[in-house]
């Protein structure tokens, strides 16, 4: 009985025909949300949809999925070799991640989680430095200045109110310029969530919050995070436009944060894009994802993972060949073979590196703990 | 030389500083057309403008959590936290990202931030308006924590605390917002963090404290010859004008309103237990609140160290 609930005379209840004499109840606000979708799993376009894309656009699209996809399958096996330490793997999401990384300018600050290799990859970030990080060598996340990359946030949600906050500098100091910050659906239940996308709506800062539901919080499913629909209705209560986009079709993701990322440059505010998609691998090289979810879900989303249906979509438009993806397969392997031989390469980090960085300045304590230590600063 | 309270002192530095530097931005609840709950950024909105004196939606995390992001990307904030007790919603913001990021990313990133939050005991208000938890926070590397004792190093030290390159904590001890006056030098004046300052000069005893307690440290030492340290900067804490003193008096007694447990009483005694043992002629003493929590008004005034007690530490500590 809703109408009993808003009403504003509702202390007792009278009969209806009564009430709606005295105090008729308006709707005041009412919200929906839009799913975007431009290439299905078949590989058949929406071409009212479609934005005008390159040949090379498309092939940029590909290739950087690839060489994502193999930096991150190198990356498994080199864990099962104890190359480098715990990994969290992104086989699955990587449209998602790089259909909007690929949208930014140089000059956008992006806020990355821990699940992102994706976007470093698709930024151009040196994939050694990757692999250096992951090995357990914080000097991976030296961010050479080119980069306006954060480094990898590990606990769940909480970078999203950094973003925010680049963002609110940047319309503070007048630059055109947007912030964007990658959480999944498990991060949508932080109360740094709701904090950060507040602000971003009360400032109408230049923001963009990129969900990858990928439908799974290491074993707690989306269900258990929100009641909610969806993750993008969350935007309308904050004041801003919330979207849900097919995460596995890098055209949608692509177009969606290109949109965003205007209407943050003109002014128009934070958007919060969904991007529906979902984690084909375990939570992390220390998970076992049998545990809590069946062969045949993970089978039914492997159908539909971002690759199959843009090598379907080239090849129709001639764009495509297996001699082409073979090509690129092989490139994609020297490359990563010539990162992970210079990241195994490089120097092993100077322990005074523990202490030089934790103020701008060494503390007289500092000082003498590397005295004491013997270690060089 | 005017004479100002702490109130007045700080809000001279924010506002000396803001016309310096056109980065400097207060973001806060009620810090703008309010001018703060205890008033300390009073007129600065109207002198500066909605787009630098900021207020914003009540949200302590999304409040420290957004300094992290204008201060890596080159603004200054200064945050405003109500009470102390409310800090504790954006402590995560605080440890696990302000105070790690120059260290996460090698030093590519920086998060130069001042929070500012009124601590202590002595106004009598509701529960959690009153806390003196600075030690949690001087556990944490990469964050510096400030406590000012009067409203001449309150202008200095915030001069600094703006200005260093990393995350300040500056405590402001609200029972001496309105209640201690010094003379303030119109115009520029630092003290640089991490210098303790000679507050009373001594002989027989050292004394180490900080905000409320430092001035109720002295009040209790006029049968004493008291050297008085007033700590300044907690975190990184001035470390050679303790063991100095103390090398020259052989007596230490801490005094701070926080509970003993892990207190940063406990520092100080563990750094002359390792560095001037052998220059002691009592145990040290720490003076401080029982542990337990913070009381309301009724029973406030038996949980904060008195005068008495200090005394008693002064006299124990001559005995020897």
């Amino acid at each position: 009985m809703g109408l009993f609930e808003r009403s504003a005379c509702a202390l007792t209840v009278v009969p209806l025909a009564d009430r709606l004499s005295c105090m008729p109840i308006k709707t005041i606000a009412t919200f929906e949300v839009k799913s975007i979708q431009i290439i299905n799993e078949k590989g058949e376009a929406d071409e009212g949809l479609l934005p005008p894309l390159s040949e090379g656009e498309f092939k940029r699209f590909f290739e950087t999925i690839i060489l994502a996809r193999t930096f991150n399958h190198r990356a498994l096996s080199l864990q099962r070799e104890g190359r480098i330490g715990t990994y969290a793997s992104i086989w699955g999401q990587e449209a998602s991640q790089i259909g909007s990384a690929l949208a930014f300018g140089d000059g956008d600050w992006l806020f990355p989680s821990f699940r992102e290799s994706g976007v470093f990859v698709a930024r151009g970030y040196p994939i050694w430095m990757l692999y250096r990080y992951w090995a357990g060598d914080e000097r991976g996340m030296q961010v050479p200045e080119e980069f306006n990359l954060f480094p990898m946030s590990v606990p769940v949600g909480t970078q999203i109110p950094h973003a925010t906050g680049a963002a609110w500098a940047m319309k503070l100091k007048g630059d055109r310029k947007a912030a964007a910050v990658y959480f999944g659906d498990g991060g949508s239940s932080k109360g740094d969530f709701h904090e950060g996308l507040n602000f971003a709506g009360v400032f109408k800062a230049p923001v963009i919050f990129l969900c990858q539901n990928n439908q799974w919080a290491i074993s707690v499913p989306r269900s258990r995070q929100t009641a909610a629909e969806t993750i993008a209705q969350k935007a309308a209560a904050y004041g801003f436009e919330g979207v849900q986009v097919d995460g596995n079709d890098v055209v949608a993701v692509y177009k969606a944060t290109k949109e965003a990322i205007q209407k943050a440059y003109s002014g128009g505010g934070p958007t919060l894009i969904e991007c529906f998609t979902y984690r084909l691998d375990d939570h992390t090289t220390a998970d076992d994802s049998s545990r809590y979810r069946s062969d045949e879900e993970v089978e039914s989303w492997k159908a539909k993972e971002p690759l199959i249906r843009l090598r379907i979509y080239m090849e129709k438009k001639g764009w495509w060949s297996k001699e082409y993806e073979e090509g690129i397969n092989r490139g994609a392997q020297e490359k990563v073979d010539s990162e992970i031989k210079k990241a195994e390469a490089y120097a092993p980090p100077d322990p005074a590196d523990i202490i030089k960085y934790t103020y701008a300045e060494l503390t007289p304590r500092q000082r003498r703990d590397l005295k004491e230590r013997g270690w060089q600063s | 030389m005017a004479k100002l309270n702490l109130v007045q002192a700080i809000n001279q530095a924010l506002s000396e500083e803001m016309e310096r530097d056109s980065n400097v931005v207060i973001i806060g609840e009620d810090v703008g057309k309010d001018g703060g709950v205890f008033r300390v950024t009073q007129g600065l909105m109207d002198r500066f403008g909605p787009e630098r004196v900021i207020d914003t939606p009540l949200s302590e995390l999304g409040i420290i959590g957004s300094a992290v992001g204008l201060s890596a990307y080159g603004l200054k904030p200064v945050a405003e936290i109500q009470f102390m007790g409310f800090t504790y919603a954006g402590v995560e913001q605080l440890f696990s990202h302000a105070s790690r990021i120059r260290s996460r990313s090698r030093g590519r990133f920086s998060c130069p931030m001042v929070v500012r939050a009124p601590y202590g005991i002595g106004i009598k208000p509701p529960e959690l308006h009153s806390e003196s938890t600075e030690a949690i926070f001087c556990q944490m590397p990469g964050l510096k924590v400030v406590v000012p004792s009067t409203p001449y190093s309150a202008k200095g030290l915030l001069l600094s605390a703006i200005r260093d390159p990393d995350p300040v904590l500056f405590l402001e001890a609200s029972r001496l917002y309105r209640s201690v006056k010094s003379e303030v030098p119109e115009g520029e004046y630092s003290i640089p963090l991490g210098k303790a300052s000679i507050y009373q000069e001594g002989a027989d005893i050292t004394v180490v404290s900080w905000g409320t307690m430092l001035h109720r440290a002295a009040e209790a030492s006029e049968d004493f010859d008291c050297e008085i340290i007033d700590l300044q900067t907690l975190r990184p804490y001035d470390e050679e004008a303790v063991l100095q003193s103390v090398k020259k008096t052989g007596r230490l007694v801490i005094v701070h309103e926080a509970p003993r447990m892990a207190g940063f009483g406990a520092e100080l005694a563990a750094l002359v237990a390792e560095e001037a043992f052998e220059y002691l002629k009592a145990p040290v003493i720490r003076v401080t609140a029982p542990d337990a929590v913070i009381p309301m008004a009724r029973l406030e005034d038996y949980y904060m160290p008195s005068q008495e007690s200090i005394k008693k530490a002064y006299e124990k500590v001559m005995k020897y």
